[in-house]
């Protein structure tokens, strides 16, 4: 099964040379590619307000990827990050009825994302379950959670200052959210790629049992993937809840998919191992302009989801195409 | 003999919906009156004839995230040929169904196998991208009762010997895929290639081949239950059975097919799903909220799993004594 892009090369590339060829620098000709071609293809698209909205598509969504793109990395995955952020709003909107200020809002939120991380990396990592089954099965517990308490209701009510998160702007059109999203990217590219912990994480992701002997706590690692992966889905629940001010049991429903789907177009190996968060983040702009552009040409939804599937196998399925062609 | 029975997975399963159902009949006896009974066993046989392809596919060390927006798709495309030509006898409906299920499963066998993209990369596109073509074809309309003809909604409902033909298909299937999977090669390559995929190799097996094969038929029953589903439920539109897929996993998994490949039953998929299909029908009857489910299914889940770990912990000594034995 070895293929030949495991076989070791005679002369190492240069590094612009291989920075050329790298899946990062496709992915920016496509996100380039897109951004022109929306630009032609509405008058509305160059507009600072208008791309800054555009933001909002991604922006919480990639949060969470970063986080997973970490758990993938390593190995796992988490498909409950939808239910956390319905668990974690529900909490948040019970927290209000109970009189609750934004201080404790945004406690509940990050507390409550964090217990289900918690939960999740206990079930994967002490008892050593298969992490795609546990989260399919948190998945259903968390927002089943959320159903249990909220039924067909919804919370509302939420204070007048908790909408800076989802809706704030820090400065002209540069929102709150887009800031966080910033920021945490930077978090998350220097505990990837500038420390042992991130070091760590591909050894786990390419050889679980070759890292355990080389002296790194491999449940340890992955229980903290979860535990950041939680968090990560609280914060985003704390800044969509805010932004759309109510709480529903179906909130953010189908999102773990759109999140994977953005990790794995960038260029992170679903089965573990590879992948970098410049990926990750240039991904999610490709999303997020792909959405934005044919939601300005009044594109149903339903129908950026065919392009948005379409781009996930065809980034995947051309490069091995071509692999294949040549070698002929 | 009788320890490997009592720690079958299967007959474990089997007591438990057992245990399920005497708890739920001290207080509502009307629950296990064999009309109730089939009633549900008739409800639960699209998540039994999804749960059967999607079995063989985990088998392989795939996952098929797809079957529901496949079935959503084929219900959709023989409704709306249902509504264009209501003339087109049923026998050809079938065909159609079974045909493009087909077809939209060899496309996820054909991306696994040719390309060796991972397959739920493959379906989680496949997946968005059935659901938005269901999109294009209607326009986001619906297609309704009265538009379908009386002989495309009739043929599940049709009874024979007492129960309706969308009960005996998935005893049907249950029959054949026991068949194609113990006494078959196809059947036993499955189990192959989600144990070992090396040695299948060495034994002749062409693992990407065998895996297409198994997206192939996971695609044919969904269509097949396309169809079923839009006509028994006299409604077609892009959203019908949404999230499905994941009931559809669970079936399996609290049916003691392991995720890790290789290990599973036609048998435990069929009482995976029934376990689900009595809960779902028992919680309006004990008369707590619908809105419960999923959170119990969410543990159902999450405890099976964990019971499938140790389990398969027990069954590796239970092989090395017998071994030992032996010698």
């Amino acid at each position: 099964m070895t293929t030949p892009a495991n076989a070791i090369p005679d002369r190492l590339q240069t590094p612009w040379e291989s920075r050329l060829k790298s899946w990062e620098a496709l992915l920016l000709l496509v996100a380039i590619a897109i951004f022109i071609a929306n630009s032609f293809a509405s008058p509305y698209f160059l507009n600072a307000w208008n791309l800054s909205d555009a933001t909002f598509n991604f922006t919480e969504k990639a949060m969470i990827a970063f986080a997973m793109a970490l758990l993938i990395i390593s190995g796992e995955i988490d498909l409950s990050v939808a239910a956390i952020i319905a668990l974690a709003s529900t909490a948040m909107g019970a927290a209000v009825q109970a009189g609750a200020g934004t201080p404790v809002l945004i406690l509940v939120g990050l507390g409550t994302g964090l217990l289900c991380g918690a939960f999740n990396g206990v079930l994967v990592t002490r008892m050593g379950l298969p992490s795609i089954v546990v989260t399919i099965g948190t998945m259903s517990l968390f927002r089943g959670i959320s159903y249990i308490v909220l039924g067909d209701q919804a919370y509302r009510g939420y204070p007048s200052d908790f909408a800076f998160f989802g809706q704030g702007y820090v400065w002209w059109v540069i929102s709150f959210e887009f800031v966080l999203f910033a920021i945490i990217a930077v978090i998350y590219f220097v505990i990837l790629h500038k420390t042992n912990f991130g070091r760590s994480v591909y050894a786990i992701g390419n050889n679980p049992t070759g890292a355990l002997f080389s002296g790194i706590r491999v449940n340890r690692v992955k229980f903290i993937l979860f535990l950041l992966t939680g968090l990560m889905a609280g914060i985003a629940a704390i800044c969509l809840t805010s932004r759309l001010g109510s709480t529903r049991p179906s909130i953010a429903f189908g999102w773990e998919l759109e999140v994977v789907t953005m990790v794995v177009l960038g260029g992170v190996n679903i089965l573990g191992g590879s992948g970098t968060i410049p990926g990750v983040v240039i991904a999610a702009f490709v999303i997020g302009l792909v959405t934005f552009g044919l939601g300005l040409l009044n594109v149903p939804g339903i129908v950026m989801s065919i392009v948005v599937g379409a781009l996930l196998i065809g980034v995947i399925a051309l490069p091995r195409l071509w692999s294949q062609w040549r070698q002929r | 003999m009788i320890k490997s029975l009592t720690t079958s997975r299967e007959v474990l399963l089997f007591a438990a919906i057992a245990v399920l159902l005497g708890l739920i009949a001290t207080r509502f006896p009307g629950f296990v009156a064999p009309s109730n009974l089939a009633d549900v066993f008739n409800d639960t046989s699209p998540l039994i004839l999804l749960a059967i392809g999607q079995m063989i596919v985990i088998l392989t060390k795939c996952i098929d995230l797809s079957v529901a927006a496949n079935l959503a798709l084929t219900g959709m495309v023989v409704a709306m040929i249902n509504v264009a030509m209501p003339g087109v006898p049923v026998a050809v409906i079938l065909v159609i169904a079974v045909g493009l299920g087909t077809l939209l499963g060899m496309i996820n066998g054909l991306l696994v196998w040719k390309l060796d993209i991972p397959p739920i990369v493959v379906t989680l596109g496949t997946m968005t991208i059935f659901r938005g073509i269901i999109f294009l074809l209607s326009d986001g309309k619906w297609v309704n009762s009265h538009e379908m003809s009386a002989t495309f909604k009739a043929f599940p409902r049709a009874e024979f010997l007492g129960l309706p033909v969308l009960s005996w298909t998935a005893i049907l299937a249950v029959i054949v895929f026991t068949i194609v999977m113990t006494r078959t090669t196809l059947g036993r390559a499955f189990y192959a290639v989600g144990g070992n995929a090396h040695a299948a190799t060495y034994t002749g097996i062409n693992v990407g081949k065998t895996q297409f094969w198994a997206f192939t038929i996971s695609g044919a029953l969904a269509g097949l239950t396309g169809y079923l589903w839009v006509s028994r439920y006299a409604v077609a539109y892009v959203d019908i059975a949404s999230g499905f897929e994941l009931d559809v996993v669970a079936a399996c998994v609290i049916g003691g097919v392991s995720i890790a490949g290789g290990l599973g039953s036609i048998g435990g998929a069929l009482l995976g799903a029934l376990f689900l299909g009595v809960i779902k029908n028992a919680l309006p009857v004990i008369n707590i909220s619908p809105f419960w489910q999923l959170a119990i299914s969410g543990s159902a889940i999450i405890i099976a799993v964990a019971v499938n770990a140790r389990a398969n912990r027990e069954k590796g000594r239970i092989i090395l004594k017998s071994a030992e034995q032996a010698a």
